[in-house]
């Protein structure tokens, strides 16, 4: 098997019975693995909710490291929709020309630097600086800020061989809790900023509810970027066809951001609480349990997507559920599919091959599953046009 | 070449031409509000959704499984409901009018 490839471990369990168990922190979790399935529970949100105990809707769960809420993630309808209807503006503004133009030349710079050197580490010397870049522009401040963030290194929540890191997540709430009262007495154009003076059902947002939505910010962002711009380096490395094809038909580089982004997958699942006892696939599951909505199992359904274990750039179905489904579909997803598109195109003017030195992969433990969603590490050398 | 007209939400009427390519795409061209097309025309988001006259039916032809499983899921969604990345701009559709539904 090719070192890009991310194997389905779940194709099994999903024909013959459709859901899966793991074991998270003494919570179980009932996961659902067919597209069908994982959409429809996705929009039933009054049956699978989202606004249970703050951290518990994420495997694994953070309820041992966070009380804050965040949002709106953490908030079902009919008050979900009213704090996303003020950040959808925002996190729409990736379409803007210049927004579109500054990230154009941030990952022009990162890929220009990477060319003339001997040999990188992707995780750390690209995709981290090339995420923590571009989220200044997401926020707004100034550019010098990723620097910081660069420094708390890949993952803000885990640390090697610790799934979940309280100290590590401290780092990250006390800079939120700062930056906050920075805005709060200095107030600008960023994204705090303009928080702390939106309002809500005609209340202003609480320092708090300001906390939760960057917290959402940073996190949801950090680990899925970092994965989706990671395992694009090492397709392209083992599929140099395919920088050719993107570089003599331009045309179909939206058609490959979204296929690349179903197949990687780079967030494996998401919680829900169950409200009432039901049933999925004829299993039973009881109030105040947890299943997860498995985006990587119902992306690789072969009901709907032919071929599901292949790359093809220009599928032109591509009905895939790596930014979630329905009312919770990912915020960040305008961001996310702006960067994966200028990388893209950026890669395939400017990178005639890219050789995988050595890799260690980053596989989860899912139960009776194991899943590659990247790396922990992969070495690679550029070579130019 | 086909005359398309968008109605937004808000009323406005916005008459396009076109010739080939995807009706989303043509609404994002001529900036119609409320058609976001997100996915870039792959039936991943929904973004393009949109309401036919009982009488354009016919002209658009009917919705693939795929598209339907997604509209299945959409609050808003009604027997004339389509999502516009998957109508092909051509001859066929020459007249036809959108009711653009966000």
């Amino acid at each position: 098997m090719k070192k890009s490839s991310l194997p389905d471990p779940f194709q099994d369990a999903r024909i013959s019975k459709g859901y899966g168990e793991m074991d998270d922190q003494n919570d179980p979790v009932t996961m659902l693995l067919r597209l069908k399935d994982v959409r429809k529970a996705a929009h039933s949100w009054d049956t699978f909710q989202s606004g249970a105990t703050p951290g518990r809707i994420v495997i694994p769960s953070e309820v041992a490291i966070r009380n804050i809420r965040q949002i709106p993630f953490e908030l079902d309808p009919p008050l979900h929709g009213d704090f996303r209807a003020i950040l959808e503006p925002w996190f729409k503004r990736p379409l803007e020309s210049e927004y579109e133009q500054k990230l154009t030349k941030q990952i022009n710079d990162i890929v220009d630097a990477v060319l003339v050197k001997d040999a990188i580490e992707v995780v750390a010397d690209f995709s981290l600086c090339l995420q923590s870049n571009a989220l200044t522009l997401l926020l707004n401040i100034p550019f010098e800020e990723a620097q910081t963030w660069i420094s708390w290194g890949t993952h803000v929540f885990r640390s090697d061989g610790v799934a979940l890191d309280g100290d590590k997540a401290l780092i990250l709430y006390n800079y939120i809790d700062q930056q906050i009262q920075k805005a709060i007495q200095n107030p600008g154009e960023d994204l705090y900023s303009v928080l702390l003076a939106s309002e809500v059902n005609g209340k202003k947002l609480t320092a708090e509810e300001v906390k939760g939505v960057m917290i959402l910010t940073f996190a949801g962002g950090r680990d899925t970027v970092i994965n989706a711009v990671t395992n694009s380096i090492a397709y392209f490395a083992e599929h140099k066809q395919s920088l050719e094809k993107l570089r003599d038909e331009p045309e179909i580089i939206n058609k490959a951001v979204e296929e690349l982004i179903r197949y990687f997958a780079p967030l494996t699942q998401m919680g829900r609480v169950v409200t009432k006892d039901t049933a999925v696939c004829e299993h039973a599951i009881k109030a105040d349990s947890r299943i997860s909505l498995c985006w990587a199992s119902a992306n690789r359904d072969a009901t709907t997507f032919e071929n599901p274990n292949e790359v093809v750039l220009d599928r032109k179905m591509n009905p895939h559920v790596s930014f979630g489904f329905s009312h919770h579909n990912c915020l960040g997803a305008t961001h996310a599919r702006q960067i994966m598109k200028i990388l893209l195109m950026a890669l395939s003017q400017k990178v005639k091959s890219i050789a995988i030195l050595d890799c260690k992969e980053n596989i989860e433990e899912l139960g009776e599953f194991k899943r590659k969603v990247g790396y922990d590490s992969i070495r690679v050398k550029f070579t130019a046009l | 070449m086909a005359k398309i007209t968008f109605i937004t939400k808000d009323n406005q009427s916005i008459v396009v031409e076109g010739t080939s390519g995807s009706v989303m795409e043509l609404a994002k061209q001529a900036n119609v509000k409320g058609i976001d097309g997100d996915c870039g025309g792959v039936c991943s988001c929904a973004t393009c959704h949109i309401y036919l006259n009982e009488a354009d039916l016919l002209k658009t032809g009917p919705a693939s499984e795929i598209e339907k499983d997604m509209l299945e899921l959409d609050d808003d969604a009604n027997e004339f409901s389509r999502l516009c990345c998957q109508i092909e701009v051509s001859e066929a559709i020459d007249g036809v009018v959108f009711q653009v539904v966000r």
